[in-house]
C-alpha cells in the first residue's frame, strides 16, 4: 500500500454554504500541497477552485493559503502522508473554494 | 445570466509581464499633450505572473562598463545564434535600445549588482564578452517586476484589471477595436473598447510537460492575434533549456536555477556513468560554461537514448568541485534555501535535463511592433522574428522591455490620431456568444485535457522531431479539439476553472497545432528544431514560415528573411 495525504478541502461559493471534502491524494516526498491540489484538479475534480501562477518557484505569491490553520503559500509547504486541513484565507473576500480576492483594490477590475 | 460589463480605453494591454508593463508605463507617458489613457489587463494578478517574474538569470545588454562593447556586436551574437532566420530589424532594435532601456531600469531602482560601481557583466553561452547584467542572488526577473509594478503604480493614466481573461480580439472592418474578456472573480462577460491593443501574453511553454514559466503561458497570444487575421512566423522554434531541474525534488525555486550558478562558477555537466559527455558532440567544456542551448540540449538527449541518463532520466550537474565558501560567496542565501530541500552541492550532483523554457516564434511585427492588422501591437515573447532558430541568452528580458517601450510609444501615436472609437458592440457579438453560453456539464475532465496535451507536446514535439512523431501528434491533438468542441465547460459562476480551463485548451490546441504542422514542413534541421529523419541544415530552407489562419484552416508559406548583414553560417 503506498502512502497517500488526506487532504481536507474547504469548497464552496459562500462562506455559509460551504463545507469539507476529503481526497486522498498519492504521496510522494518533496511534493508541496499545491502539487496536491493540482493533483486532484486533474484527477479527480477539475472544479476546485485554486490560484497560482507560478509552479513550486515561489515567485508569483498568488497561492496564498491556510493549511492546518496557518496561513502559508501552497508552493512552500511540504505535502505530508497525513491529514491536512485546507481552507481559504479567513481574512480575505472568498471567491471561491481556496481562492481569495487578494490583489490591492487598486488594481482590481471596475467598470469606471 | 450575468450582465456584460463594458469600459473603453485608448490602449489595452494584455498581459502585465516585462512588455506588458513597460508598454502601458510608455502609452501613458507618451500620448499627446495628456498621456493615453490605459488599461493593463492580466489574467492574474498585475505582474506576479508570466516569464518576467521567473527569470533568475541574465539580460544581455551591450553597455560596455568593464570590457569595452557595442551593440553592433551584441547585434552579430544575436543573428549567428538565429542560424540566418533573425528579421534584423527587430535583433537590431533589441541590441541598439537595449542599454537605453537597462539604463532607464537602473534609474527606476532595480538594484544591478555592480563591481566598481558599475553594472556588472555575466559571460553567457553564445556571447563573445561578458555582457550579461542580473540582480542578485538569482533575483533578476523578480527585480524587474517589481520595479515595473511601482513605476505603472506611480504612472497616471493606467488603470489596472488583474483577474482578466482575455478570450477574444474583436474587429470592425480589418482593425482590431478591442476584446472580449472573462472577468474571473465575478463570471462577467467582458468587453472593452480601445483604439489601440497590445498583446503582450508572453510564450507557449505550458504546451510542454516540464516547462519552466508559469502556468499562464498557454499561447494566449498567438491564438487571439492568428485568429483575428494576422500571421505568425517561425511556430516551430521552440527554445528548451538544457538543464532544468530534474530531481531531487525542490520547492520554492525556479526549475532554470542552475543557468547563474553555471555563470559564475562552471560546473561539470556528467552523464549517468559520472563522465564528461559534451565533447563527444563537439563542444569541449573544461568547467566553463560555453555550450549553447540547442548543441546542449542535443548532447543531453543523445546521451539519455544511448542510455547513460542519470537516474530520474537526465544528466547530472556537479559543483563538488567548488569549495564551500565559493559556493556560498557566490549564491548567500539560495545555498540555505537548498539546505532546506536536503541538498549539499559539495556533497552531491543534481539531476537535470531539458525543459520547455522560450518560444523564437511568434505574431510577424514590424520595428514599431505593428502588426499587418491596424490597431493590434505585440510586445515582448509574443513577437517572432528578432531571434530567428534560436535565440541566446539573456534576449529575453531585454527584448520584453525594448519592445514593450516600443509597443507602448506606438500604440499612443496611433491612438493621438484618432477622435473616436471604432469599437462596435455587434462585432463582439459571436466572442461574447461563445463567452457566455453554459455548457453541458457532463464534460471531460479539462484539467486532464490539458495535461494530455501536454504529453503529447513533451513526446512528439519536443526538440528531436519526426515526421510519424509529428502526424501522431496532430491527430490527438485534433482528438483533443473534437473533445473540447465549441461550447464552453463550466457552470459560468465565479472563478470557473473548467471554463478557464476551456478557453486555454482553445487557445492551446489552436497553437499547439501550428507549431507541430510548421515542425512537419520543415524537412531539415536548424536551431531549436532538430528533425531525426532530416539532420543537417538546408541553404533552401533559410527561410521563415508564415502561418495565416483561414476559414478554420492554418495555412502556412514560406517567405525570406528580412535581409541581413551576416550571412547565414
Amino acid at each position: 500500500m503506498t502512502a497517500t495525504a488526506q487532504l481536507r478541502v474547504w469548497r464552496g461559493l459562500a462562506l455559509r454554504a460551504g463545507k469539507f471534502e476529503t481526497y486522498e491524494v498519492p504521496f510522494e516526498p518533496g511534493q508541496s500541497v499545491l502539487d496536491g491540489l493540482r493533483w486532484i484538479r486533474a484527477n479527480r475534480d477539475p472544479t476546485l477552485a485554486i490560484r497560482f501562477s507560478c509552479i513550486n518557484a515561489n515567485a508569483c505569491k498568488e497561492c496564498m493559503m491556510e493549511i492546518d490553520g496557518d496561513t502559508v503559500y501552497a508552493c512552500m509547504e511540504r505535502l505530508e502522508p497525513r491529514e491536512m486541513t485546507v481552507q481559504p484565507l479567513s481574512n480575505k473576500a472568498l471567491v471561491r473554494d481556496l481562492v481569495t480576492e487578494i490583489a490591492p483594490p487598486a488594481e482590481r477590475f471596475r467598470k469606471a | 445570466m450575468t450582465e456584460v460589463m463594458h469600459v473603453e480605453t485608448d490602449v489595452l494591454v494584455i498581459g502585465s509581464g516585462g512588455a506588458g508593463m513597460y508598454a502601458a508605463i510608455e502609452a501613458a507617458r507618451s500620448g499627446a499633450q495628456s498621456g493615453a489613457q490605459v488599461l493593463l489587463a492580466d489574467r492574474s494578478l498585475i505582474g506576479r505572473g508570466g516569464a518576467t517574474v521567473m527569470a533568475q538569470m541574465t539580460v544581455a545588454t551591450a553597455l560596455g562598463s568593464h570590457v569595452p562593447d557595442h551593440w553592433t556586436y551584441h547585434l552579430h551574437d544575436t543573428l549567428q545564434a538565429g542560424r540566418g532566420l533573425c528579421d534584423e530589424g527587430l535583433s537590431r532594435l533589441l541590441c541598439q535600445e537595449g542599454p537605453d532601456c537597462i539604463r532607464q531600469m537602473d534609474e527606476w531602482g532595480v538594484g544591478w549588482a555592480r563591481k566598481d560601481g558599475r553594472i556588472a557583466a555575466a559571460m553567457a553561452p553564445g556571447h563573445d564578452r561578458p555582457r550579461c547584467v542580473y540582480v542578485d542572488f538569482l533575483n533578476t526577473g523578480p527585480a524587474v517586476s517589481k520595479t515595473l509594478r511601482a513605476v505603472v503604480n506611480k504612472t497616471s493614466g493606467i488603470r489596472k484589471a488583474c483577474d482578466l481573461l482575455i478570450t477574444d480580439l474583436v474587429s470592425h472592418d480589418g482593425e482590431v477595436v478591442g476584446a472580449a474578456a472573462l472577468h474571473l472573480t465575478s463570471g462577467a462577460p467582458v468587453t472593452i473598447a480601445a483604439k489601440a491593443t497590445v498583446v503582450a501574453t508572453g510564450g507557449l511553454t505550458r504546451l510542454y510537460r516540464r516547462n519552466s514559466a508559469s502556468a499562464n503561458m498557454g499561447g494566449d497570444g498567438y491564438a487571439l492575434a492568428l485568429r483575428a487575421g494576422a500571421p505568425l512566423i517561425d511556430m516551430e522554434f521552440v527554445q528548451f533549456f538544457p538543464i532544468g531541474h530534474l530531481a531531487p525534488r525542490l520547492i520554492g525555486m525556479d526549475p532554470i536555477m542552475w543557468d547563474p550558478f553555471r555563470y559564475k562558477l562552471g560546473g561539470r555537466l556528467l552523464n549517468g556513468l559520472g563522465e564528461e559527455f559534451t565533447s563527444h558532440y563537439g563542444s569541449r567544456e573544461d568547467g566553463a560554461y560555453v555550450l549553447t542551448r540547442d548543441l546542449a540540449t542535443y548532447a543531453i538527449v543523445k546521451e539519455i537514448e544511448a542510455g547513460r541518463g542519470s537516474p530520474h532520466g537526465g544528466a547530472y550537474l556537479s559543483f563538488e568541485h567548488c569549495p564551500e565558501a565559493e559556493l556560498r560567496a557566490a549564491f548567500g542565501p539560495v545555498i540555505d534555501r537548498l539546505a532546506n530541500n536536503a541538498i549539499d552541492l559539495t556533497r552531491m550532483p543534481v539531476e537535470v535535463a531539458p525543459i520547455a523554457h522560450y518560444h523564437m516564434g511568434g505574431v510577424a511585427a514590424d520595428a514599431r511592433m505593428e502588426t499587418e492588422i491596424p490597431g493590434l501591437l505585440v510586445a515582448g515573447e509574443a513577437v517572432g522574428g528578432a531571434n530567428g532558430a534560436n535565440r541566446l541568452s539573456g534576449n529575453a528580458v531585454t527584448e520584453a522591455l525594448v519592445f514593450g517601450r516600443r509597443a507602448g510609444r506606438s500604440a499612443a501615436a496611433r491612438v493621438a490620431g484618432m477622435t473616436s472609437q471604432p469599437f462596435r458592440q455587434q462585432a463582439a457579438k459571436a466572442a461574447l456568444d461563445v463567452a457566455t453560453h453554459d455548457g453541458a456539464s457532463n464534460r471531460p475532465n479539462s484539467a486532464e485535457m490539458i495535461r494530455r496535451l501536454q504529453s503529447v507536446m513533451a513526446e512528439d514535439v519536443g526538440p528531436f522531431r519526426t515526421r510519424e512523431g509529428l502526424e501522431r501528434a496532430t491527430t490527438r491533438i485534433d482528438d483533443l479539439a473534437g473533445e473540447l468542441g465549441e461550447r464552453p465547460f463550466g457552470d459560468g459562476q465565479r472563478f470557473d476553472m473548467r471554463r478557464i480551463d476551456w478557453f486555454d485548451l482553445r487557445n492551446m490546441l489552436l497553437v499547439a497545432r501550428v507549431v507541430a504542422q510548421a515542425a512537419l514542413r520543415r524537412t531539415e534541421s536548424r536551431g531549436a528544431h532538430q528533425r531525426e529523419d532530416f539532420p543537417g541544415m538546408l541553404p533552401e530552407w533559410r527561410v521563415n514560415q508564415v502561418v495565416r489562419w483561414h476559414d478554420g484552416h492554418i495555412d502556412l508559406v514560406s517567405a525570406a528573411p528580412a535581409p541581413g548583414l551576416v550571412a547565414a553560417q
